[in-house]
């Protein structure tokens, strides 16, 4: 469904190119520098699992003492395995345990002991991402087992109690109600959290903790549901914040299907360093590109804090932004999940046609990409019977503009989490929009040189004149100074700088030397 | 008196007491399920109750919307609320007052505090974006606005507070999951009770969704802010409480 909007293809590929040149020098940002949680993530496929008995994972531990003898900018895999062989242990956990009790040091090799250590940590890294290899391979299995959703836009629900076991029987029941795509929402303030919590858990605060241990628990559940409801049923979770990797590794290790996972959201509405957010982000797409997972970006979030209509065209930008470092990291389109949202005041004259205009405008920007529609929430004002009407709308709108992944809206945003009812309530609207008008977009074509096509038009243009500026400046100039959401987030401030470093001449990273190869 | 005291809720006549409430019971949809569904509006007041809606959802439960009369009276003399006890002014009037009578800036320090990470409350009082049409205090020429954003521990708030040398300090709670809105607020101004001598200390004022605004003594807070504030009453108030009744006071 391409050529609705009489889109000029010269412009189209002009403003890819601008966001490539916009984007290339975080890329060469990010393939000069790491972080203490990629290198946590390289240890987490090479096997080190569990926590001290505080609760903080070996992976940190491990981290901390390398970094506390060598520092960071080698990399750990190389000092890590020339440690165990010159302890003489097979075992990486044990080797964690043993550092943090401070009975082993570190150091950088070189010569004979650099080649050995860096091939055997390729060695124990390749067997990680074997097992995510395998993971995707079982999905695929079951994708043709259980089968796919009958209909597009796939319908996404939340599920958010804070404790892991009532959660599950919410998520199986969502399912059956009719939900396609599972996501747990993390307890606030895990994104700033520099470790990955273990084990299962009960408690968080409006929402449940990612652990490996919840991931592989819901997982297991929603298989059981599927084979129940021979649909395959997916489920999503975070790699964002701090953790952003790991996540992304943890998630291809429990097969996981989507990740929310945006190039700015951490940067804008977290605060976290903005190089360590794009080093982050890029390792933990190339760990998605590999297993499979499809990325939900965020660009949804720009329109809670600034205006719908005005800032418009940042959405595009972003997307656009979020699509060049998808594919630099070896993403596929069928995996870019870019989101948009119904976020227009609905006071606004004609709310509803510049929402389906620029709804339309993403769908004819990315054809290839299945587009994350996100349902109103900063209009959402209580008033629960409004609510449910602009829920309807929305619903609408994407189903008209033939998005791929619909988050299901609640009448009750604002109010309360999402009772049982209110869920109810809110899939019936969805049952309804697409039952009564699935088909709509085959015949819905706007007017040719009508008010649609006209406000997509100037969107575009707005956002080529946008990505101009941010060419000439830099993105991390057009970050600090504000151009996204509102929110300043200058280069050198924000959470987990001090997690950052520039690669040293010998850096290694086996995880990225084998996700870099060509493979399939 | 001209005024009646005394209401009840109005469906399409003067005293008619009608209601429309909705709910689940963790029952499966049968007859007994809709009795069980009318019993519960007889034990809140309603009768008759009419029942016009009751729909299975999940395994074992049923939702209801029932329509019913209540037998309950409103007294009007008896409401308790904290009514606005200081004059709404425009940006203009405040930035005038500040200007003529301060003689600075006055300086805000505003955060969401404890995990919270919900910034839109702060947002709309303080970005210069604001909400409904009004602008935020960012906007306003004489107050000088520090946003720390999200998730900022109470240590930190203090020490801004201390650098910025606020004359008030706004905090905003959404989250309200094991009442950590009460319970962050209480220690914010635990900390800053212990930090800051009385006379020095900023005006301490939080704001959320969720709020009891009656509960300021409490909460150690001079005062809450409940859905709906704009940043024109949350700028009032400062003029109000930091300006004009400091010199009526000493006048």
């Amino acid at each position: 469904m391409t050529g609705k909007l009489g889109l000029d293809p010269a412009l189209v590929a002009r403003a890819r190119e601008l966001a490539r040149r916009a984007g290339q020098p975080v890329v060469d940002l990010a393939r000069s520098h790491t972080t203490v949680s990629v290198e946590r993530a390289v240890l987490r496929l090479a096997g080190v699992t569990g926590a001290d008995p505080d609760g903080i994972p070996w992976v940190n531990r491990l981290v901390d003492a390398v970094v506390a003898d060598v520092g960071l900018g080698h990399g750990v895999a190389a000092p890590v395995f020339d440690a165990l062989a010159r302890e003489g242990i097979a075992d990486v956990t044990l080797l964690a345990q043993k550092a943090a009790a401070g009975s082993v040091r570190f150091a950088q090799p070189s010569g004979k002991a650099a080649t050995a250590a860096r091939r055997a940590s390729r060695k124990a890294v390749a067997a990680g991402i074997r097992s995510i290899d395998r993971r995707r391979a079982e999905r695929d299995r079951l994708v043709k087992r259980f089968g796919d959703p009958a209909r597009r836009p796939w319908i996404y629900l939340i599920v958010a109690t804070g404790d892991i076991y009532e959660d599950i029987p919410q998520a199986q029941a969502a399912a059956r109600a009719g939900a396609d795509v599972i996501a747990v929402i993390r307890s606030t303030g895990q994104s700033l959290l520099d470790y990955v919590p273990e084990g299962a858990t009960r408690e968080g605060f409006a929402g449940t903790y990612a652990t490996q241990e919840n991931f592989r628990l819901m997982r297991a559940a929603l298989d059981e549901t599927s084979k129940e409801l021979g649909r395959y049923v997916r489920l999503t979770n975070y790699a964002s914040g701090l953790c952003m990797p790991e996540m992304a590794t943890l998630a291809g290790l429990e097969r996981l299907d989507m990740m929310l996972n945006d190039s700015m959201y951490g940067i804008l509405f977290r605060d976290i360093n903005p190089i360590r957010t794009f080093v982050d982000q890029r390792f933990s797409r190339q760990v998605h590109a590999r297993a499979g997972i499809i990325i939900n970006t965020g660009e949804d979030n720009y329109l809670t804090t600034a205006d719908a209509v005005d800032e418009a065209h940042t959405v595009t930008v972003s997307q656009l932004l979020n699509e060049f470092f998808a594919h630099e990291a070896g993403l596929a389109d069928w995996q870019l999940g870019l989101g948009h949202a119904f976020e227009i005041n609905p006071d606004v004259p004609e709310s509803f046609r510049l929402e389906l205009a620029h709804a339309l405008l993403a769908r004819e920007l990315f054809p290839d990409a299945p587009l994350k529609w996100m349902p109103p929430t900063k209009h959402m004002t209580g008033d629960v019977f409004r609510g449910n009407l602009l829920d309807g709308f929305f619903n609408l709108v994407g189903t008209m503009t033939g998005q791929g992944i619909l988050l299901v809206g609640m009448m009750t945003e604002a109010v309360v989490t999402p009772w049982l009812s209110d869920r109810d309530i809110a899939l019936q609207n969805v049952r309804y929009v697409l039952g009564a008008a699935g088909g709509l977009h085959e015949d819905f074509v706007p007017a040719p040189g009508g008010f649609i096509q006209a406000r997509a038009h100037r969107v575009l243009g707005e956002l080529e004149n946008l990505l101009e500026r941010i060419g000439d400046q830099s993105l991390l100039t057009a970050i600090a100074e504000g151009t996204f959401g509102i929110m300043k987030r200058p280069a050198d401030r924000g959470k987990g700088l001090d997690g950052v470093a520039r690669h040293e001449a010998d850096y290694y990273n086996p995880a990225t030397e084998i996700l870099e190869q060509p493979h399939e | 008196m001209s005024e009646k005291t005394v209401v009840r809720p109005y469906g399409d006549t003067t005293g008619d007491g009608m209601v429309q409430v909705s709910f689940t019971l963790p029952v499966p949809h049968d007859k007994r399920a809709e009795g069980a569904a009318v019993q519960l509006a007889n034990k809140m007041g309603m009768d008759p109750a009419m029942l016009v809606h009751a729909k299975p959802i999940g395994d074992g439960f049923t939702f209801f919307v029932v329509y019913g009369r209540v037998n309950h009276l409103v007294d009007l003399a008896k409401v308790q609320v904290v009514e606005r006890d200081y004059p709404l002014l425009s940006a203009k009037e405040v930035n005038a007052v500040v200007k003529r009578r301060l003689r600075r800036k006055l300086s805000v320090v505003g955060a969401c505090i404890g995990t919270d990470a919900h910034t839109v409350g702060i947002d709309a009082i303080l970005n210069v974006k604001g909400i409904a049409g009004e602008k935020g205090l960012e906007y306003y020429r004489e107050l000088k606005v520090t946003n720390l954003g999200a998730q900022v521990s109470v240590p930190e708030l203090v020490e801004a507070a201390r650098r910025e040398r606020a004359d008030a300090v706004l905090v905003s709670q959404v989250v309200t999951q094991r009442d950590a809105h009460l319970h962050n607020t209480r220690e914010m101004s635990a900390a800053f009770r212990e930090a800051m001598p009385a006379g020095r200390r900023p005006l301490l004022i939080v704001g959320g969704p969720r709020f009891d605004e009656t509960m300021t003594g409490e909460l150690g807070v001079d005062r809450i802010f409940g859905r709906g504030t704009t940043p024109g009453e949350v700028a009032s108030y400062l003029v109000h409480a930091l300006i004009t009744s400091r010199e009526a006071n000493v006048a």
